[in-house]
């Protein structure tokens, strides 16, 4: 229960000044992903039945790696990006709601640095 | 969490029936949401039965006919009954609307009637809007000026000026398109909902205001503005026909125009 008046709680802590920011990178990475995504799926289509030499041979074109590596940044990127979105919708418990964003940034960074190391070190080293 | 059932004390139960009189030969049933806060007892729905012989056309004239003659104890708002007050806002065969635009022919089977979804209920049909009229009065719904007015007569604009409101300026307030907002049902406390943004949008875009920068500012904001995910329930439910959906959309690109 609160006594608090209607205009206090309208009003609540006021503007935060930012979510423009968290919009536009949306719209930025969606857009980004449109050719991206063709591309992936094309070059997979290309590839089914290849082996694993086949599969090593072509992330290991420049190209392919840059482009790979540019993907999997805007897919977690823009994929931690909604999952907060969700989060924030849903989650009404504020200890609940600052883990799961917490955990959602951090798991998307370490999925980014991990498939982006693993395409360098197959790129690079073979 | 999210609550996607009712509490115990919120679920709705059979409620009592009411006969059309004997005669009666255009018959339908009615069934109408009723809840007494004071009473201690769960919601119930009523099931009235009505002679459409003898009754207007539209659900209002139902309810109408329901309170004069079959049950006085019936609460719902009304007053002008032509679709310009916006106070018989109710949800009536699963959409919000107005009862006083939405013709009985139109339900198919029996009408059903809730008050306005997700929102504390006063007495039967009647939610209590006390908080988004305070989030209406938070985005200062009224022209914000430092020129001093002509002495000699109106601020002025021009047509094309004046044209950019159409479409926003006919909002009267029913809260249809508030109250049938998910983002809303889930983040009502924080998120203003598409009429008060629709309301805010229409100063910002009004070329005599001078406070754009100032109400773009209060409104940029990740709960206040950008809890609404283009679900469009607004647009589709809206009485007047207006879209609220679009004017928070121009709030967004007037917030891009001014950051990128």
């Amino acid at each position: 229960m609160t006594l608090r008046s209607p205009i206090g709680r309208a009003r609540g802590l006021g503007s935060a000044k930012s979510g423009m920011g968290h919009h536009w990178s949306t719209i930025v990475t969606a857009v980004g992903l449109i050719p991206l995504s063709l591309w992936f799926v094309v070059s997979i289509a290309r590839l089914a039945g290849a082996d694993h030499a086949a599969f090593s041979a072509w992330i290991g074109q420049g190209s392919n790696a840059a482009l790979m590596i540019l993907t999997i940044g805007l897919v977690c990127y823009h994929a931690s990006l909604g999952l907060s979105m969700v989060i924030e919708d849903y989650v009404s418990c504020k200890a609940k709601k600052f883990a799961g964003l917490l955990a959602t940034r951090l798991i998307a960074a370490l999925l980014a640095v991990g498939m982006t190391v693993s395409i360098l070190k197959i790129a690079v080293g073979g | 969490m999210v609550e996607f059932s009712l509490p115990a004390n919120s679920r709705v139960q059979t409620g009592k029936s009411h006969k059309a009189a004997a005669g009666a030969k255009n018959v339908k049933t009615f069934k109408i949401y009723r809840y007494d806060p004071d009473s201690g007892s769960n919601p119930r729905l009523d099931s009235y039965e009505i002679d459409l012989d003898k009754c207007g056309p539209m659900v209002l004239d139902a309810l109408l006919k329901i309170k004069n003659e079959i049950d006085s104890t019936l609460t719902f708002r009304r007053s002008c009954r032509e679709g310009i007050c916006g106070s018989c806002a109710m949800n009536i065969d699963g959409s919000n609307t107005l009862a006083c635009l939405k013709p009985i022919e139109d339900i198919k089977g029996d009408a059903k009637i809730y008050p306005l979804p997700h929102m504390p209920v006063v007495k039967d049909l009647v939610p209590d809007l006390t908080i988004p009229y305070a989030q209406l009065a938070s985005v200062k719904p009224w022209m914000q000026t430092q020129t001093p007015p002509p002495p000699d007569g109106e601020r002025l604009q021009s047509p094309e000026e004046r044209e950019k409101l159409d479409g926003m300026w006919e909002c009267i307030l029913c809260f249809c398109c508030q109250t049938s907002c998910p983002s809303y049902w889930w983040n009502g406390d924080r998120y203003l909902g598409p009429a008060v943004l629709l309301q805010a949008a229409r100063w910002i875009h009004d070329s005599r205001d001078e406070m754009t920068g100032e109400r773009l500012d209060a409104l940029e904001d990740p709960f206040k503005l950008y809890r609404c995910h283009t679900i469009m329930n607004c647009t589709k439910t809206c009485p007047k026909g207006l879209n609220p959906a679009k004017a928070i959309g121009s709030i967004k690109t007037k917030l891009l125009q001014r950051g990128v």
